[in-house]
């Protein structure tokens, strides 16, 4: 059923007429043409999805966009700003953690929401908020130093 | 605008649907587009290169112009046929053609895996990029720096000798007091050469952007967003599609009612088995692929996860010799102890499961068919192997079919040409003419129709000496291939044979497999490795020495093994057992690929109560020869370890009746977060191979084994099936 819904996109307006039921992923990438945010799962199971809605991390590939009416929604295009790399997306520059690139905007996205809770995570307690994106080149000990040094938790040099 | 260190898409951002066809551009040349250097005078430059003679190299171009165009504005733009497939092959090129032409790296723009205006290429697989392409790459490369300075000697009117080239500006050495660009040389010219002597490549020792660690070249546009993989290339008027499964393997349509699918705005195109939805909106689709309502019919399928084993056995009377030293006969009396007059011979069986390739990007093409040319954007490792799939397969004529691969989300070797996702495809696009179609697998479709690595039987017969050393070693794989299953160690009296390979679903003896399987990392080479190092483990406790001196005592004939053994245990700290198991949780595994040289050290901690496993470190040690690009090298060996961490513990592909049981990552478990050990990567520095060696598979073939083997030191269960879950340790245990 094609509904108004109306909310901020990194930190623009937005409105779109679409089916409320429709996940939120699918209207990002194919109704405005964001395609920073991956499908990879479907299911809300691998994170590659991410986007920021308020301030938490959620999976677009289970989220109705109606359900971001009024909201702000962060994905990962909006998380520069004129030109210049968010913090954490330089320390995944500086620790090169990424390979095929492909989780990387769901893993900074989390990431993100992460750093909003808790500045100055533990190593545990990224491992804790991370563990349930998944990366299956094997860079996950450096996305955790990226974090960390965003977060200026990392101990000595990376 | 693109970073200086993006890649420039100029074939695909300003192509779209038009053509960039780099023959017409070669014949367009004098018009200031830049230089054309032409090394032969044998006439036009021919993109298509020579036959591949039998047992010949295969025939990558040996012309510089096939991989190199000097733009006017003095950056470089370089053609290769390899993919990004997420190992930094882009950034690695563009090192060795940064290093071989004397540019700066960051005036290189990579243009890759376009079959439309790059050099033919086999495909990015094989751990082959440096141990085979770069050969040739930069030989090419070579010639045509030689070209410029020829050029520039004119030019300058100083001979060769005096002159040096640095940023892609060549000067006299001592003086510059006279200097000209390479682009200055290019200027609307159209220059024929012919330089017959071969030039020779820089040296590690002279190497100024080659063995250093740079930064990805495409990591801005991988943290920002920005860098487009299959489905993000945007064309309009793309439809999506999505096909119509049998929900087992081998189902045939017997009736199908698409009219609840089609009300809901799909349309419906039907080509003899092939049904599928197009529409609009991809998540349109997919919900109106729930509305079909068909009928199948289908073979029944006795064959599951578990049957498959005893099945894999049935095909010995076909298997062939791979390898033979001395004979059986003999080692049957070297061996030490007998009963009743035979030879005790310590007999295991070991086991591993399909495997799925997981890669987080899914298959996704993008085909285009418009007046009998086909242009296939497709996430693949080997886009002119695709190309002369989809020509043949679909009668068209090659010259009319253009595969474009862009970056990929992980390759794994279950992007190559054993995948049937780009075929299907290209049969959609010629059924809808003239609209771009897109196609991306859904996650349990992806899993349905990988080309699985295949599920392996192997059984292993060995004995002792009197001296304590193996004497007597039969080996015999069924399913997974030969790679690897020749042991690396000194045994006189060895034989292995093998039945089954993962080279190709059509390759097998019929109905060895119900399914697709395919190269997936470290084809064969992780299962053999597997049974080979857990046999050695356990003729090491029998013999009753420490499981790493047991392994040093049969490696007299390979010196580059052991040297990468003793690397991995010194940096372990490793201390010899003082009996096994020692409790301490610690294994040992060597393993060979490709003439790489590999050596896991791991160490483990296991829940008794609940069979979990905590993998805690692993060291892992590596020869590959000369080492291209550190970081990304040690990347490589880290990737491998986690890699093998799934194969050790959660990955199998569950299946019965045709249909498979994991369709997802809930039930597919891939290593996560928590599951990363602390990872020490050795690189040896003082290889005798002078040469890069393949490094993205080799270190995979060792990590299980190891960790197989640190099981057995803490809990005293010697686990011979992969992968050892929890269900499995627990029951070993109890068992025990």
């Amino acid at each position: 059923m094609q509904q108004q819904i109306s909310f901020t996109l990194n930190r623009e307006s937005v409105s779109v007429t679409v089916d409320g039921e429709r996940c939120l992923l699918w209207v990002l990438r194919y109704d405005l043409g964001l395609t920073g945010t991956k499908f990879g799962c479907g299911e809300g199971l691998c994170g590659a999805c991410t986007v920021i809605v308020g301030k938490e991390a959620v999976r677009s590939c289970k989220t109705p966009v109606k359900e971001v009416a009024g909201k702000q929604v962060m994905t990962i295009e909006g998380l520069s700003k004129d030109g210049k790399l968010h913090p954490l997306q330089e320390a995944f520059v500086k620790h090169t953690a990424l390979q095929c690139g492909y989780c990387t905007p769901g893993m900074i996205m989390t990431a993100y929401a992460l750093l909003q809770k808790n500045p100055h995570p533990t190593r545990a307690q990224a491992i804790d908020f991370m563990d349930s994106n998944l990366c299956r080149c094997g860079t996950q000990h450096r996305i955790l130093d990226a974090i960390q040094d965003a977060g200026g938790t990392l101990k000595g040099s990376a | 605008m693109p970073s200086e260190n993006s890649t420039l898409w100029t074939n695909v951002a300003n192509g779209g649907l038009g053509e960039t066809n780099r023959r017409d551009f070669l014949k367009t040349t004098g018009t200031g587009m830049g230089l054309l250097l032409v090394c032969s005078a044998a006439g036009p430059l021919v993109l298509k290169t020579a036959a591949q003679e039998p047992g010949g190299p295969p025939p990558f171009p040996k012309d510089f112009n096939a991989y190199i165009h000097v733009q006017p504005n003095g950056r470089i733009t370089c053609y290769v046929g390899k993919v990004e497939i997420g190992a930094g092959e882009e950034t690695s090129l563009a090192q060795a053609c940064a290093e071989e032409l004397d540019v700066a790296l960051h005036s290189i723009d990579m243009v890759m895996g376009d079959t439309g205006v790059c050099p033919w290429d086999m495909g990015t697989f094989g751990s082959l990029t440096f141990n085979l392409y770069h050969k040739f790459f930069r030989a090419a490369l070579a010639q045509g720096r030689a070209v410029l300075l020829q050029m520039a000697s004119e030019n300058l009117h100083v001979p060769v000798e005096k002159l040096q080239v640095a940023d892609g500006v060549v000067s006299v050495v001592d003086t510059r007091s006279k200097s000209i660009s390479y682009a200055k040389l290019a200027e609307g010219k159209l220059v024929v050469r012919h330089i017959e002597a071969s030039v020779p490549t820089k040296t590690p020792a002279n190497f100024k952007v080659m063995g250093k660690s740079v930064m990805r070249l495409d990591a801005i546009d991988k943290v920002t967003g920005n860098l487009k993989y299959a489905a993000d290339h945007r064309m309009p008027g793309t439809l999506y599609a999505r096909v119509v499964r049998a929900p087992a393997f081998g189902g045939k349509v017997k009736s199908i009612d698409t009219g609840a699918a089609e009300r809901a705005g799909c349309k419906v195109v039907r080509d003899g088995d092939l049904v599928a939805l197009i529409g609009d909106k991809p998540d349109l689709v997919e919900k109106a692929l729930a509305l079909v309502k068909a009928e199948w019919q289908r073979e029944p399928d006795r064959l599951d996860d578990e049957t498959i084993y005893a099945h894999l056995t049935k095909y010995e009377s076909q298997m062939h010799l791979v390898g033979e030293k001395g004979s059986l006969a003999a080692g049957e009396k070297v061996v030490a102890t007998a009963l009743e007059g035979k030879p005790d011979l310590l007999e295991r069986t070991y086991k591993t499961a399909y495997a799925y390739h997981a890669f987080i990007e899914t298959h996704t093409n993008v085909a285009y068919f418009q007046d009998g040319k086909l242009t296939l954007w497709a996430a693949t490792q080997a886009p002119f192997g695709i190309k002369d799939r989809v020509s043949s397969a679909l009668k068209l004529d090659p010259k009319n079919v253009r595969v474009i691969a862009p970056y990929i989300g992980g390759g794994f070797g279950g992007k190559g040409t054993n995948t049937t996702a780009n075929l299907e495809a290209a049969r959609l696009a010629m059924l809808i003419p003239g609209k771009p179609i897109q196609i991306v697998w859904s996650r349990a479709e992806d899993i349905m129709y990988d080309s699985h690595r295949p599920a392996a039987l192997i059984k292993i017969r060995s004995g002792l000496t009197k001296q304590g050393k193996v004497g007597y070693y039969e080996y015999k794989v069924f399913g997974a291939g030969d790679w690897g299953a020749e042991t690396l160690y000194d045994f006189p009296h060895q034989r292995t044979s093998s039945v089954g390979t993962w080279e190709s679903y059509r390759k097998n003896p019929p109905g060895m497999h119900s399914f697709n399987v395919g190269p997936w990392r470290g084809p064969a080479t992780v299962s053999n490795t597997f049974a080979n190092e857990v046999q050695m483990d356990e003729l090491a406790v029998l013999a009753g020495v420490d499981p790493a001196e047991f392994r040093l005592r049969h490696l007299d004939g390979n010196k580059r093994m052991r040297n990468v053994l003793e690397t991995a245990l010194q940096q372990f700290g490793y201390k010899p057992f003082p009996k096994s198991p020692s409790g301490r949780g610690i294994g040992v595994s060597c393993g060979y690929l490709y003439n790489t040289y590999t050596c896991s050290v791991a160490e483990v901690e296991v829940d008794k109560s609940s069979g979990e496993v905590k993998v805690l470190r692993v060291v892992n040690a590596v020869d590959c020869g000369f080492v291209v690009n550190p970081l990304g090298a040690t990347m490589q060996v880290e990737s491998c370890i986690i890699f093998g961490i799934g194969t050790a513990l959660s990955e199998q592909v569950r299946f019965g009746e045709g249909k498979f049981i994991d369709t997802n990552f809930d039930s597919y478990e891939i290593p996560r977060f928590s599951w990363v050990p602390k990872m020490e990567a050795v690189l040896i520095k003082d290889s005798p191979v002078p040469s890069p060696l393949g490094l993205g598979e080799p270190p995979i073939a060792s990590v299980a084994p190891a960790i197989a083997n640190a099981v057995y030191d803490a809990v005293g269960v010697r686990m011979r099936q992969l992968p050892m879950t929890p269900e499995r340790i627990q029951a070993a245990i109890k068992q025990g």
